[in-house]
């Protein structure tokens, strides 16, 4: 039983959280731009967290559920709504068959992860459901949904996992919701530690690159984003040999303006590395769009190190909790 | 906490540096190299400053020795020109432990011969509607066109790394007298299978992207199939020979390959 794609929004792809293990063969892990969100409404429905789940960018699909459905959207609030009714996020939801999920105006971030109980029933590829755009394989048919598309929702209708009284129309919901979620509100203060080549810069801009504002140019997507600001300058800019690069590496090109890596990157780049967003900040990068501006902090690696930990001890409990919960109600 | 206004110093870990007691009996052996942290989640081992084989081998031999005996924490190790990336979960492993692991392994003392490299043909036809390039190629380098495919395909070439995108293999040891800036402003479309020129490299196209490459000729071989395992046709340390093929030989090949 399936979802069909009625409308198929700016850009609305399968992810998952990506396909590590082959940088050396030149493909970059990929997967979820805000993988907390991402994990978090996996959760909520029951899923483990790395399942495949679509990623909604800025202008929301039209969906049609051909079957009853739990599902859970997290992420950037972009306004979904079932038939009509305004959908709670950060909570399990259950939908009868024939609803239809659309969305709005963006609200606040650009990035809205939906997933269903069940996952989607995708082969995968190189180890992953995500999607690879730029070589247009994985997740479904290597390419962002077109309308008439039609997705398979693995098993079958799922009976509510936990108990969800009516919350509107035919929509259950339990009157809890997760709170792990992000303040995606800008401008954002996004926390960094120094790459191998940061001293390369010259020491006016080793400080501005902490205490300026840079903006979102248009030349923004999966791959990475271009910052606007006061170019910064090198002691003795050189050409690099292509090194290793990763999501969330700040390069700095000889414009001086800054590049920030993405999901989709490169596994490899001849620019210098001058900071890399820590793991917990990347959602924060995830859900910015032109226009938008940012400040870096920089971080020692330690505190990066502590706060992923902190953060996915959240994620178990979490786990934990959503565990118990379906468990009262079996 | 931010350290906004305290000097900011990179070298709060200082690259450890060992000196291997293999390194003068065993060429391929890491004499000396330095470990710093790469972000958050990796590490780079340098074991060189330049392009050549000697390096290529010396980066080869720390995979060898890393994956031989993989360090709690590691997730990948990405062999560049001159360095070796290390990727690693913080959940599993500090820094500096994960660090001093690897330290240990590359100081160890078991011998690591070259790996036998494979030799791969790739059959190009080179200019026509394949090789738009070549007749500039060949203008500004001041040589006849088959002066150019004599050049290309005389070497064997190195495979020192994958990258750029799935499949791109950085090949060393093009002839200097192909060196060509790329073109000016780039292509939207380069089809799959190009084999093209930029500065002092030479490259072939896995699949079609936008591309700035001087494009010379076209190769029928995929050289990156997400179904297949391995993906990719070629491997870091595969030597390449491009043979020269005619168009028919070409739409033939492209045929029985589909």
């Amino acid at each position: 039983m399936s979802l069909h794609v009625l409308r198929p929004g700016m850009l609305t792809t399968v992810q998952d959280l990506g396909r590590p293990g082959s940088q050396r063969a030149g493909i970059p892990v990929g997967g979820a731009m805000d993988r907390l969100a991402l994990r978090v409404a996996n959760l909520l429905v029951g899923n483990d967290s790395g399942e495949a789940a679509l990623e909604i960018t800025l202008l929301g699909p039209t969906l049609q559920f051909q079957r009853d459905a739990t599902i859970a959207v997290c992420g950037g609030d972009l306004a979904p709504a079932i038939n009509g009714i305004p959908l709670p996020q950060q909570r399990p939801v259950q939908l009868v068959a024939g609803s239809v999920l659309s969305f709005g105006s963006a609200r606040g971030g650009c990035r809205a992860y939906l997933a269903a109980a069940g996952g989607f029933d995708l082969p995968e590829v190189i180890g992953s459901r995500s999607t690879y755009l730029p070589a247009r394989f994985g997740g479904h048919q290597g390419r962002a949904l077109r309308a008439g598309d039609v997705l398979p929702l693995r098993g079958t209708c799922p009976s509510p996992p936990y108990r969800m009284p009516k919350y509107a129309g035919d929509l259950r919901a339990p009157r809890w919701s997760a709170g792990l979620r992000r303040d995606y509100a800008v401008p954002v203060t996004v926390r960094v530690v120094c790459g191998p080549e940061y001293t390369e810069l010259e020491p006016a801009s080793r400080d501005r690159v902490f205490t300026q504002e840079f903006e979102v140019t248009s030349h923004c997507d999966r791959m990475g984003y271009r910052l606007l600001g006061t170019p910064l300058a090198f002691c003795n800019y050189r050409e690099m040999l292509s090194r290793g690069v990763s999501c969330g590496m700040v390069q700095v090109p000889p414009t001086g303006c800054p590049l920030v890596l993405m999901a989709d990157c490169a596994t490899t780049g001849g620019y210098p590395r001058v900071a890399q967003v820590i793991a917990v900040d990347l959602p924060l990068m995830a859900q910015l769009k032109p226009g938008d501006t940012l400040q870096f902090q920089e971080v020692p690696l330690e505190e990066a190190h502590a706060l992923y930990r902190r953060q996915e001890g959240e994620l178990e409990r979490l786990a934990l909790g959503l565990r118990f919960k379906r468990e009262e109600w079996k | 906490m931010g350290s906004r206004g305290a000097p900011h110093t990179t070298n709060r870990f200082a690259p450890l540096l060992a000196i291997s007691p293999l390194g003068m009996s065993h060429p391929s052996l890491p004499p000396s190299y330095a470990i710093v942290p790469l972000g958050e989640r990796a590490l780079e081992v340098v074991l060189g400053s330049t392009v050549d084989r000697h390096t290529f081998h010396r980066v080869q031999a720390a995979v060898q020795q890393v994956e031989a005996a993989p360090p709690p924490g590691l997730v990948e190790c990405v062999p560049t020109f001159t360095t070796l990336v290390i990727y690693y979960d913080p959940l599993v492993v500090a820094y500096h432990a994960f660090a001093e692991g690897v330290a240990k392994l590359l100081a160890g003392t078991a011998r690591w011969p070259a790996l036998p490299p494979r030799v791969v043909e790739i059959p190009v036809c080179y200019g026509g509607p394949f090789g738009e390039d070549l007749p500039v190629v060949a203008e500004h380098c001041g040589l006849a066109i088959e002066e150019v495919v004599a050049l290309h395909t005389e070497p064997l070439y190195l495979v020192h790394m994958l990258g750029f995108v799935p499949g791109f293999p950085y090949l060393g040891g093009l002839s200097p007298r192909l060196a060509m800036p790329r073109r000016n402003s780039p292509r939207l479309k380069v089809a799959a299978g190009s084999v093209g020129i930029a500065g002092e490299q030479t490259g072939i196209y896995p699949f079609e992207t936008p591309g700035g490459w001087q494009l010379i000729g076209r190769t029928p071989l995929p050289l990156f199939s997400p179904e297949r395992n391995p993906p990719t046709l070629l491997q870091p340390g595969d030597l390449v020979r491009f043979r020269p093929i005619t168009a028919e030989e070409y739409n033939a090949l492209a045929e029985k390959l589909l």
